[in-house]
């Protein structure tokens, strides 16, 4: 049954994608969707007999992949309880976007591919969570990162998918450089890669101290600060989060599917599941919890400002990842699961329901073009409104059990850099309730700035930011969707198809009781039994008993910080709508500092992008060109060139000069023979 | 009375063989006079076959001197003909304009 899990998605890969032609779109969207609906139904198979039920964590080694001296590494499936949530978020999500695809690519020419896509993405990632080891782990991990690659560059016509591909694939090199590195240092350490014997070595290893550049390290902090490096560039953390808003360039299915709910989760996992070598390493935990919080709070001020709905929440996403982090820093390690297990359910909802907003509005992204949508598209208004409840902790749903208990444990704790993280996520649960409510507004109340005056006019001098994308967006939906008729014209908002709204109905019900249903098994009186061992549960479960103890007051922040944020975007975005732009008139560097995200790009553009170029170059020209080539081949090339040059001179044509050599090559040969002769 | 010897016959027909050569080599002009000095040189050897042939009392010499007068005539003949196919064909047999082997 394991191997069927992992496998039916490299199955459906290999029936649609290469073959996908042959059979037609809809056969490979029917194999590829009926696979993952079975996968996800036998993963919550396993997740009732393994998590909840009693069945025994497993590890069934499928076969050796390569050894080498001490090195050794087989294909296994690990199976326990954090698998079995793994298995179930991954699966539950990826099954309800392949459906949901069905009805948002209903127009694409390629959906064979995209599906294959989609599958690949789904095993590479169960490969991921089902690791044993940690080059398997890197396996999956790598083969999520290429279908992120894949499904962002989608729509290859356009120039942003591809610039926006690129930057996500380099950005996942450098945390992946620190995830390699770190993998070796523990393979240096432990003379091993399996999970077991790598947390059996791990307490040994506590104050064990490396030699690296001269200094002496602790060597488990090391260890677990470039392993953390690569959980910062897949789950898009400060510094290396800045290619998680330009994924939004691929289909909404793909940024619900990976770029919400799974693939950048994959950092809070592993962390997760390295748990025990992490809780030896104190420093790398502050480290976790320093970035984490760093991230939520500044994602949620980006997201304060910017427009496009996408972008709103994929800076959402970040900085819930930053919440996830913060959850495991402190180490709550189930916190940080549990709000991954709830955050894919309302975070995947919110990207499914701006997916159908933004079909209903024939491809428009801008919020500043939508409004009054409520009464158009009902259902999605509603699934939206779940999903904000459950992002912004309304009391009930999950984001109040999994986000709250996040900071509730930040608050408790004693470990360092809490503190900090506790008032940043305090601060960013106000602003996450501001930007959610704010898109809600923007989006479906208020005037419907749609109808007025149709297309374009709308671009204020804020606009500049996302004028380039727009177009692009503009251009792709001409491309692709001619069938939609030209935009601005006749524009009648419409509620999606069946198939798109049976997925958003799905999750909002996860998103509304995912929270109540399992919060006592996963971070309750309950989690013992639940984690079986397979996360580092302090004796006593200090994070999760502490969390219990605080002040009522603290409780009760976040949740009014929440109605704070909700009345502040209500007064900013239904009763007075002409206050965000006095706002933005009168703090205008703030504003613009947000709307340019930190302006980080332009940094990273500076540092990096720029000094690279600079550097190519020079090796381009002078190093390729001016030396090895101008040496090298040209230059032997040119200097036969010329000797040939010279000898093709010899040939005037002239029968007196071959006859004038042939009487001195004669004569030469014969004074030759008669030298000698005479000797 | 006046002997002459042999090496005097030799000079003369070494006298010949240079004019003849520079004739093939310094001539600029007329590929016709190119082919009165090949005849030159020729005739220089038969002079020098000849006297050998004279000197040493054995004919073999003066026999193949005739063979060499035979070919020399056939040669002329066919370089002739070849002149004049080619004057036809170019409009011209001056030297300088022979030179489409040029590399």
């Amino acid at each position: 049954m394991y191997a069927a899990i992992v496998f039916l998605p490299l199955l459906g890969f290999l029936i649609a994608g290469p073959f996908g032609w042959r059979i037609g779109a809809r056969p490979s969207e029917i194999v590829t969707t009926s696979f993952l609906f079975v996968v996800a139904l036998l993963s919550w198979i396993v997740f009732f007999q393994v998590a909840l039920g009693t069945a025994p964590a497993s590890v069934s080694v499928l076969g050796n992949w390569f050894t080498s001296g001490t090195l050794k590494v087989d294909w296994s499936l690990k199976i326990d309880s954090l698998t079995a949530v793994m298995l179930v978020v991954v699966t539950t999500v990826s099954s309800l976007v392949h459906l949901y695809s069905i009805g948002y690519m209903a127009d694409d020419p390629s959906r064979p591919r995209f599906f294959g896509y989609l599958s690949l993405f789904t095993f590479a990632m169960l490969m991921l969570v089902t690791a044993d080891n940690l080059v398997q782990l890197f396996f999956g991990w790598e083969g999520v990162g290429l279908a992120s690659y894949l499904l962002i560059g989608f729509w290859y016509e356009k120039p942003s998918a591809n610039a926006a591909a690129i930057k996500a694939f380099v950005v996942n090199r450098v945390g992946d450089f620190g995830f390699a590195l770190g993998i070796f240092l523990v393979f240096v350490l432990t003379q091993s890669v399996s999970f077991d014997q790598i947390f059996a070595a791990a307490p040994g290893l506590a104050h064990k101290t490396i030699h690296i550049f001269g200094l002496d390290m602790d060597a488990l902090t090391i260890t677990c600060l470039l392993l953390f490096m690569g959980a910062m560039g897949k789950s898009a953390q400060f510094l290396l989060h800045t290619w998680l808003p330009d994924a939004m360039e691929g289909p909404t299915p793909v940024s619900a599917l990976i770029h919400a709910a799974t693939m950048v989760t994959a950092g809070v996992f592993m962390v997760a599941r390295l748990s025990p070598l992490f809780e030896q390493a104190p420093a790398a935990l502050t480290f976790v919890t320093i970035i984490g919080a760093t991230t939520a709070f500044f994602a949620a001020t980006i997201g304060l400002v910017q427009n496009d709905i996408k972008r709103v929440i994929a800076y959402s996403t970040c900085s819930q990842l930053g919440y996830m982090f913060v959850g495991l820093g402190v180490g709550g390690y189930s916190l940080g699961i549990f709000h991954l297990f709830t955050h894919a359910f309302f975070k995947a909802l919110l990207f499914l329901g701006a997916g159908s907003v933004i079909i209903a509005m024939h491809h428009e992204q801008d919020m500043r073009n939508m409004g009054g949508l409520w009464r158009k598209i009902p259902f999605t208004f509603a699934m939206m409104t779940v999903g904000t409840l459950a992002l912004t902790g309304f009391p009930f749903t999950a984001g109040y059990f999994s986000k709250d208990a996040i900071i509730e444990a930040a608050y408790a704790s004693n470990r360092g850099g809490a503190y900090y993280g506790f008032l940043l996520t305090t601060v960013a649960a106000g602003l996450t309730s501001f930007y959610s409510w704010r898109l809600v507004f923007l989006t479906f109340f208020g005037t419907p700035r749609w109808a007025a005056d149709g297309h374009g006019s709308g671009h204020d001098h804020a606009a500049q930011d996302d004028a380039a994308h727009d177009h692009e967006a503009h251009g792709h939906a001409a491309l692709d969707h001619a069938a939609h008729g030209h935009e601005g014209h006749a524009l009648d908002p419409h509620e999606s198809p069946l198939p798109m709204l049976i997925p958003l109905g799905v999750l909002a019900a996860g998103a509304l009781f995912a929270g109540l249903l399992f919060s006592n098994n996963f971070i309750g009186e309950g989690a013992g039994e639940f984690w079986k061992g397979a996360l580092f549960l302090e004796p006593g479960n200090e994070a999760l008993e502490a969390r219990e103890a605080v002040p009522g007051f603290t409780k009760q922040l976040p949740t009014l910080l929440m109605v704070f944020g909700f009345f502040v975007a209500a007064i900013f975005y239904l009763l007075a709508p002409s206050i965000p732009t006095r706002f933005a008139q009168g703090l205008k560097p703030v504003y613009e500092f947000l709307l340019n995200k930190w302006y980080f790009d332009e940094l990273y553009d500076l540092i990096f992008v720029r000094p690279a170029f600079w550097l190519g170059r020079l090796f381009w020209k002078g190093g390729d060109g001016a030396i090895i080539d101008r040496l090298g081949p040209d230059g032997v090339a040119a200097r036969v060139v010329d000797v040939t040059g010279r000898v093709v001179k010899l040939q005037s044509g002239y029968i007196y000069h071959y006859a004038f050599a042939m009487l001195v090559g004669l004569a030469a040969v014969i004074t030759w023979y008669v030298a000698s002769g005479i000797r | 009375m006046l002997t002459i010897s042999l090496s005097q016959f030799l000079i003369v027909a070494a006298i010949l063989f240079t004019l003849g050569v520079a004739g093939i080599v310094l001539n600029r002009r007329n590929i016709i006079i190119v082919f009165m000095s090949v005849e030159l040189i020729l005739l220089s050897v038969n002079i020098n076959l000849v006297a050998f042939s004279a000197f040493l009392c054995d004919l073999t010499g003066q026999v193949f001197a005739l063979f060499i007068l035979t070919v020399a005539a056939a040669e002329a003949a066919i370089g002739l003909a070849i002149l004049v196919c080619y004057y036809r064909n170019r409009g011209s047999i001056a030297i300088e304009d022979i030179n489409m082997m040029k590399g």
